[in-house]
């Protein structure tokens, strides 16, 4: 199909670049500009105040190994777990290769503090051998690299299971059958034929693991303990009053991180083998015919999802503790629904809910918005600045969160109408603002695809049937369009209202968000106050991806 | 009931239609013939109104419509794709037309059913559409066009989406059932046998421009021009030399002491021009017989049952395909060509 050229589209065209410029651009600019600015024109002085401080390379350098070796560590989990779960048949295989994927619905905050639960010098599992040992004192204390990269490993494996899984499903069983027809035993297939065949999508997943954990603050923030990396710097450059440096951290910062990008954008389009024949079924997963050998992979995969569900568990057991009830027990010795009752009951407790719904629903109005108004401009038209437009839509989901934080922070702090600058820090303002730049990618996808899966003929074959244009947008476009949009409104949401990166640099004292609140509830070892937010968070993520994967699956058709 | 005047459509710099000219008959099957490229689907869409001529009008029902958005026209449109709303089922699709224009619900419901009975889908009402075959989907998609009983049904390559088999016998159908209802129809398609089959006169287009306009037996008989008549049937194309000699020019020189009658179309002239015969004009003979005919081996034998086609070449090296009657001894090796009894060829202007 042609796509169509009208005269009016810059009407809406160069409203949503010239918002999407001040929103993204600016401000990053403005942050670069921050970084060169010395007592008198430019200088490099910050840069060489960074490059010659020993802890600010020791953190650049961590940060470097760390998100290395978390992809290593992701790796290491999620491929097997693609491997298992798509290639062998065992009773109970749908539903826990589901549950595989359940780590997605941790946001990155409640993740961290559900390893503090579980874990830390704290938690379950050391209590347990502290119990049994009847030592003094703890015999951990989980900080520093190996805790942070536990973490990483945890919350990331999901892209490697996800990118290996749907790499396997898609890829021609007849290059493996030809490989054995050729004689090669199975491990000899699997080393030259199966695991490059599936390069691509695990080059894809280990470049995604790389971005989200250069940009990961929380696990650095409450694990790090005296373990710097660039995330943690940022803060502390900018509690300390150092903007200049904190500039500079955050422009080197977004640099590693857009070169990934464009890496990853390079990969995803360079061409990627799925099946020489057309019509490719994947193999069906291969039935185990020892019956031992079913049961054994079968209570394998319990194990390890029951392993993978534990941070969950941790969380919910945690919410029912009252505070001040667990000292030095192993296990909480009282539980009830007291800390659920305090959120009707007692308003400090109920208020950052309520700031974050709100903070988060006008976010995401925002996005709607403009996703549904930059995707129907990015699916159907073709002008001038198009690629712009799709360029500006990812930006910034390579900014990691501290990022942004900075850049809205320094510009968004002065009142300068006519350069674009207006004061929202410390105000109600800000964080909406961050919410709604942080998920302008996640939701612009979402209606992107949906409007892609829109056959424009369906409005061609309304208009032919008498059919207004209203009407045809009632009764045709709405009905196939919205599904896939609320899914990505919906998960937007979601995300907004669990955000921690940026609301900790952004957030006021007076609207603090649950993020925030949940920091201070563990600060004053309030855990069961600080878990029960952790599970409405679990919650509303897993209510809102059934509700999507339900109306993505049964509620619009795809042709 | 439908005419084109003078329509022109350009994209940019290219001409996707020039100057088009043409009407189409109450009750009459027109099909727009051509190869992709051609301008027939463009032509389509100016006659529903997705697109806006550059130039020329549109006329329907002696109504110029060439302002009117689609919405306005009335016209049924059957598209390659189908375009059924994948969430309606299935009388929802075919109640489309007559809810959006404003049709009461009761007569609704009876003019679905009579649409959906007519193209043998009764009882398929509350179906997806998405669980049907492909040849329901068509039907469907053609009830839904017809349910508003609109004056003029315009169908985009209606068939292509259609395995072999199954066109075959759709194509049959989809004849008897516009017969049956008597609309007026245009159709789109590639498929010279196709166009055959459901029209009652094609107008064949190539680059933009309308090459020939005519009934079926016009087109394949007295084509217009060298690519109306390749893209009809086989064509069998020789050089040749018209002679203006005694005969007035209604004689080509094939070769050296080989000549054959010609038909000449107009705007020739004597001199070298491009020849056509159809395989079924020509006869093979002995190769001592020589006299008008041309001395050429048989490459390839294919037996059709009520023909045999043979592939020749010539003692010039030029290729020949020729359809002997099927009661026809078959013959082998070296043999001569002639011109059927009572047949001719046709002279067009040389290639340019």
């Amino acid at each position: 199909m042609k796509l169509r050229v009208p005269r009016g589209v810059w009407w809406t065209a160069a409203p949503i670049i010239l918002v999407l410029f001040w929103l993204v651009v600016y401000p990053n600019a403005f942050l670069l500009r921050e970084s060169l600015a010395g007592e008198r024109g430019w200088t490099l002085g910050h840069y060489a105040r960074f490059l010659g401080s020993a802890s600010e390379r020791e953190a650049l350098w961590n940060s470097v190994w760390l998100s290395a070796a978390s992809v290593l560590g992701a790796a290491l989990v999620g491929v097997p777990l693609a491997f298992l779960f798509t290639r062998f048949d065992f009773p109970g295989r749908r539903l826990l290769g589901g549950l595989a994927a359940l780590p997605v619905l941790l946001p990155p905050l409640v993740g961290v503090i559900a390893f503090d639960f579980l874990y830390g010098e704290a938690g379950f599992l050391a209590r347990g051998i502290q119990a049994l040992f009847g030592l003094d004192s703890p015999p951990w204390r989980f900080t520093g690299a190996w805790a942070i990269l536990v973490v990483h490993a945890y919350t990331m494996y999901v892209y490697f299971f996800m990118f290996a899984s749907a790499g396997l499903a898609r890829l021609d069983p007849a290059y493996a059958e030809a490989g054995a027809a050729l004689g090669a035993s199975r491990a000899r297939v699997l080393r030259r034929v199966t695991l490059p065949l599936l390069g691509p999508a695990l080059v894809g997943a280990a470049l995604l693991v790389f971005m989200t954990a250069m940009g990961s603050f929380s696990a650095p923030y409450i694990f790090g303990g005296g373990f710097r990396v660039l995330t943690t710097q940022i803060y502390a450059s900018k509690l300390n009053g150092d903007l200049a440096m904190a500039a500079v951290e955050t422009a080197v910062l977004a640099a590693v991180s857009l070169l990934f990008l464009a890496l990853l954008q390079r990969y995803e389009s360079a061409r990627t083998y799925t099946g020489a024949s057309k019509g490719t079924t994947a193999a069906p997963p291969r039935p185990l015919r020892s019956r031992g050998r079913r049961i054994a992979l079968s209570a394998l995969a319990w194990v390890l999802v029951g392993f993978l569900l534990l941070p969950h568990a941790t969380v919910l057991l945690v919410s029912l503790v009252p505070e001040g009830t667990w000292t030095t027990q192993l296990f909480p010795p009282v539980y009830s629904l007291a800390n659920y009752r305090s959120l009707f009951s007692d308003p400090s407790v109920a208020e950052p809910l309520l700031n974050s719904l709100q903070m988060a629903t006008l976010a995401t109005a925002a996005n709607l918005v403009l996703a549904v108004a930059a995707a129907r401009l990015l699916a159907r038209r073709s002008f001038r600045g198009r690629g712009l437009l799709g360029a500006l839509v990812v930006l910034p989901w390579a900014l990691p969160g501290t990022v942004l934080a900075i850049a809205l922070a320094s510009t968004f702090s002065v009142h300068q109408p006519l350069a674009g600058r207006f004061v929202l820090v410390g105000t109600f303002a800000i964080l909406p603002l961050a919410y709604f730049i942080r998920n302008v990618p996640l939701v612009t996808r979402a209606a992107l695809s949906s409007f892609r899966q829109l056959d424009p003929t369906l409005e061609e074959a309304a208009s032919v049937l008498g059919a207004s244009r209203f009407t045809a947008l009632r009764r045709v476009v709405i009905p196939l369009v919205l599904p896939g949009l609320a899914a990505g409104a919906l998960l937007g949401f979601v995300t907004a209202l669990g955000e921690f990166v940026a609301s900790i640099l952004l957030y006021t004292p007076r609207d603090r968000p649950i993020s925030i609140a949940i920091l201070s509830e563990l600060r004053a070892f309030d855990f069961g106050g600080a878990a029960v937010y952790g599970v409405l968070l679990i919650a509303a993520m897993a209510l809102v991806l059934l509700v999507g994967y339900r109306a993505v699956s049964d509620g619009s058709p795809r042709l | 009931m439908l005419r084109l005047d003078s329509l022109s459509k350009r994209f940019d710099d290219t001409r996707a239609v020039s100057d088009l000219s043409l009407e189409v008959r109450e009750g009459e099957l027109l099909s727009l013939l051509g190869p992709s490229g051609c301008g027939k689907t463009t032509t389509l869409r100016m006659i529903a109104g997705f697109e806006t001529p550059t130039s020329g009008r549109v006329l329907l029902a002696g109504r110029d419509v060439t302002a009117l958005p689609p919405q306005r026209r009335g016209v049924g449109m059957v598209f390659q794709s189908y375009a059924l709303f994948p969430h309606l089922d299935v009388f929802e699709n075919v109640a489309f037309g007559l809810r959006a224009r404003g049709a009461p619900a009761r007569e609704v419901a009876g003019r679905v059913a009579a649409a959906l009975e007519r193209v043998d889908l009764a009882g398929y009402e509350k179906r997806s559409v998405q669980a049907l075959s492909g040849g329901q989907q068509q039907r469907v998609a053609l009830a839904r066009a017809l349910a508003p009983e609109p004056p003029l049904l315009v169908l985009d390559e209606p068939l292509s989406n259609l395995d072999a088999a199954l066109r075959e016998r759709t194509r049959a159908q989809l004849r008897a059932l516009l017969r049956e209802v008597g609309i007026t129809a245009v159709f789109v398609t590639h498929d010279q046998e196709e166009a055959f089959d459901l029209s009652d006169r094609i107008a064949v287009l190539d680059h933009g421009r309308l090459q020939q306009l005519g009934t079926p037996e016009e087109l394949y008989h007295e084509p217009a021009n060298a690519f109306v008549a390749s893209f009809v049937g086989h064509a069998n194309f020789l050089p040749g030399r018209l002679s203006n000699g005694p005969g007035g020019g209604d004689e080509a020189e094939v070769a050296e002491g080989v000549r054959w009658p010609v038909r000449l179309t107009t705007g020739i002239a004597p001199g070298p021009v491009r020849l056509m015969v159809r395989p079924e004009d020509l006869r093979l003979g002995p190769p001592e017989e020589r006299g008008d005919g041309l001395g050429a081996r048989v490459v390839d034998r294919r037996f059709a049952g009520a023909s045999s086609h043979y592939r020749l070449r010539t003692g010039q090296g030029w290729e020949l395909v020729v359809a002997t009657p099927g009661a026809a001894p078959h013959v082998e090796g070296e043999v001569v060509v002639r011109l059927a009894d009572g047949a001719v060829v046709h002279a067009f202007p040389e290639a340019p």
